[in-house]
């Protein structure tokens, strides 16, 4: 009898003891975004880039720290605000100590706020923000601090390399600006206003208008208002289905002229226009998925549609979040002094799958980086979106775009 | 001067397609007693519904199969579901409808995901119908309107001069005499149901190309159906008809003009603060009318609830 419990005492133990060695095997990262709600597809596809991209990346060229893997463990924010602060504290209060988040800049501002209370409250259980898709320019500059990176190209950056390429074009006079009553929305035209007024001061702005954030069941007046306004070309921050029922209605009252949008693509999006989109559908973003950048590129996407053939790499820039993070884990050799992977994230230089070069640039933790217009088109596609034939292919690039911008940050270093 | 008639034939489109919604949930409500919730869900059913049967057979099957089977999934949900519950009172049907809302928007999210889906108007009405001044107006909305005129007078018809129609009106104010008179009133109920849904489920059709087809689109739209069915008066196809419409003009015309709040009060004499963005008063300066467009509607409905709570049409108190 006294055996048989010694036994099992030893059973245990040893079991326990594996298991935590297996847990201390790898290094977490949270995944703070909507995975239920109307926003749940832009989340699910998130996810599952990340979770291809740890393993294709990282864990089979063998992990981090001499064998580590990492791991993505998903927390659902219902894109609110209240539930990600809950969610963050659930991520801190489980070990983890990266924290992924990107869809909403109004989570993004209450997530940085909260972990720069927290790091400054908890210096032994700090945590990191890898802000892979928010682009409120807030962020790296009035609200910037040094626990914060962004991967994503700010709407500013974007409309800066926009308007290059509008500059060039002479044939428009007239621009007609709508958006999403809210901080992004307001972000794109403060910086449209902003840079056509700096690179071509000829062209009039005949429309900057914002319209209440997923409230609007029918775009038609609006369409009308930019049909009336003689306007050569729209902008538009709008995502989601504020994109569809803006580009739909636009399109059906007789628009033929660019319509240069920030997140027109992928969910479902890409197949809504369809063949009606070709032509005056552009997209702004980094990632060069058409043509493909590299081999090493066209493998990674063809792996990750062989694994998700119903989901798109709708943001590419996830795969340089991975692999700079796991070079910053290996520079410093642990991953849990986590001044030091600022420190090494700090200026990092890194060389995208997507065949850009990606600056972190030290003063702000803004990632600097090619940034393409991409049109909406079913020619010379090797990768489609949402299955449909259509997909986004390169028309002009910005090479490191707004690498001397300015910024309002004074960071705190610790 | 060509904007306004734009907008009015854009506005006449919102606001046909809403009585679609109306017309079977104000009877529903009316006979009842208690607000379907659920009525908007079963619209979005319509849409996707149809974008599937669309995916095999094209647009046209579509329409004409989409609706019969929400109308019959609406009669089933009655007959199994609301009859059950309505023994327990309104409470209780309250929270079935509410619960059934979310159950259809979980379902249609398990089977075709969150994402946009690619469901299109038909290949032969896509093109402009007409243009007013560079503003093309599609051939699908010209078709839209049409079903929703055929749909209102094939209603009034049946109401008002068959047989059914009278027992439906009846059934609708006084059940308890009509039952005791010898009609199979709950039957009644489950048919009205059914055709209310099946409605909804038609408008689902009409607009899942247009106004996009995704799991949100009940919530867009639900609230708002409420609105009308009030403004309108309960029970009163005529009050439905006539609600939609000014709620359709009221939410295109509000959306189409910039009137700012500046120029209304630099009208009645306010001059605008010096620095506005200290002043207190600042979010009221900036406000325009396609901002506050969204809540005219809900503003509309408490007006007509404090001044004429039966609504427009209405014979009975809300």
């Amino acid at each position: 009898m006294r055996k048989l419990a010694g036994l099992l005492l030893g059973a245990i133990i040893a079991i326990s003891s594996t298991a935590m060695a297996w847990a201390a095997d790898t290094v977490k990262i949270a995944f703070i975004d909507p995975l239920s709600g109307p926003f749940a597809a832009t989340g699910e596809q998130g996810l599952a880039h990340y979770r291809f991209a740890v393993d294709e990346l990282v864990n089979k060229n063998g992990g981090v720290l001499g064998g580590k893997k990492l791991e993505i463990v998903p927390f659902d924010n219902k894109i609110s605000a209240k539930e990600s602060l809950i969610q963050l504290k659930v991520a801190i209060d489980q070990g983890i100590r990266f924290i992924a988040q990107g869809n909403s800049s109004g989570v993004a501002n209450a997530l940085t706020e909260a972990i720069k209370k927290h790091n400054k409250r908890n210096p032994d259980k700090r945590v990191l923000f890898m802000n892979y898709s928010a682009v409120d320019p807030a962020l790296t500059n009035a609200k910037c601090n040094f626990w914060h990176f962004r991967f994503d190209a700010n709407a500013d950056i974007k409309m800066d390399a926009l308007t290059d390429i509008i500059a060039k074009k002479d044939d428009i006079k007239k621009i007609y600006l709508i958006g999403q009553d809210y901080s992004f929305g307001k972000a794109v035209a403060a910086a449209a206003v902003k840079y056509i007024g700096a690179k071509r001061p000829d062209i009039e702005i005949v429309g900057n208008e914002l319209h209440p954030i997923g409230k609007v069941k029918d775009f038609t007046p609006y369409a009308r208002k930019i049909m009336a306004s003689g306007a050569d070309a729209i902008i538009t921050g709008n995502w989601g289905s504020d994109m569809v029922g803006l580009g739909k209605s636009v399109l059906a009252s007789g628009f033929k002229k660019p319509i240069y949008t920030y997140y027109a693509a992928s969910t479902g999006i890409t197949k809504t226009f369809g063949a009606d989109g070709k032509g005056p559908l552009k997209l702004v973003q980094e990632g060069m998925i058409n043509p493909p950048a590299s081999e090493r590129a066209a493998a990674y996407m063809k792996a990750f549609k062989a694994k998700h053939p119903n989901k798109d790499m709708g943001q590419p820039r996830i795969a340089n979040v991975v692999e700079m993070l796991a070079k910053a884990i290996d520079k410093v050799g642990n991953a849990t002094d986590m001044v030091a992977v600022a420190k090494a994230l700090e200026g990092m230089e890194h060389e995208g799958i997507f065949g850009s070069k990606i600056v972190m640039r030290a003063k702000d933790h803004q990632a600097i980086q090619d940034v393409h217009i991409l049109a909406h088109t079913d020619e010379d596609i090797t990768f489609d979106l949402d299955n449909s034939g259509f997909g986004l292919k390169v028309e002009s690039t910005v090479k490191m775009a707004a690498a001397d911008s300015a910024t309002t940050c004074k960071m705190k270093r610790p | 001067m060509s904007l306004v008639l734009v907008n009015l034939l854009d506005g006449l489109v919102t606001g046909l397609l809403l009585f679609m919604l109306c017309s079977g949930l104000t009877l529903i409500f009316s006979m009842m007693g208690v607000l379907n919730f659920a009525h908007a869900s079963f619209f979005m059913l319509g849409a996707y519904f149809a974008y599937q049967i669309s995916t095999y057979v094209g647009f046209w099957p579509g329409l004409l199969i989409a609706p019969v089977v929400v109308g019959v999934a609406g009669a089933l949900v009655e007959r199994y579901g609301l009859r059950r519950v309505h023994k327990h009172g309104h409470v209780p049907e309250l929270i079935f409808t509410f619960g059934l809302a979310l159950l259809i928007e979980e379902v249609v999210q398990f089977f075709w995901g969150k994402s946009q889906m690619a469901f299109e108007e038909p290949e032969i009405l896509k093109f402009a119908a007409f243009s007013i001044a560079g503003n093309a107006f599609p051939a699908y909305k010209v078709f839209m309107i049409f079903v929703a005129v055929g749909i209102f007078l094939a209603l009034l018809y049946i109401l008002t001069k068959t047989r059914v129609g009278m027992i439906i009106q009846a059934a609708l104010s006084y059940p308890e005499t009509v039952q005791n008179l010898g009609h199979n009133v709950p039957l009644v109920f489950m048919g009205v149901f059914g055709v209310g849904t099946a409605l909804a489920g038609l408008a689902g059709v009409m607009a899942g190309p247009v106004l996009g087809t995704f799991p949100g689109m009940a919530v867009v739209l639900g609230s708002i159906v409420f609105v009308t069915i009030v403004v309108g008066g309960l029970g009163s196809l005529w009050g439905a008809l006539a609600a939609s419409l000014l709620i359709g003009w009221l939410q295109t015309f509000a959306a189409s003009y910039n009137v700012t709040m500046k120029d209304v009060l630099t009208s009645v004499g306010l001059s605008e603060p010096a620095d506005l963005a200290t002043s207190a008063l600042r979010d009221l300066w900036t406000l325009t009318l396609p901002q506050i467009g969204p809540i005219l509607p809900y503003l509309l409905m408490v007006l007509v609830l404090a001044f004429r709570p039966q609504g427009l049409f209405g014979k009975r108190e809300t």
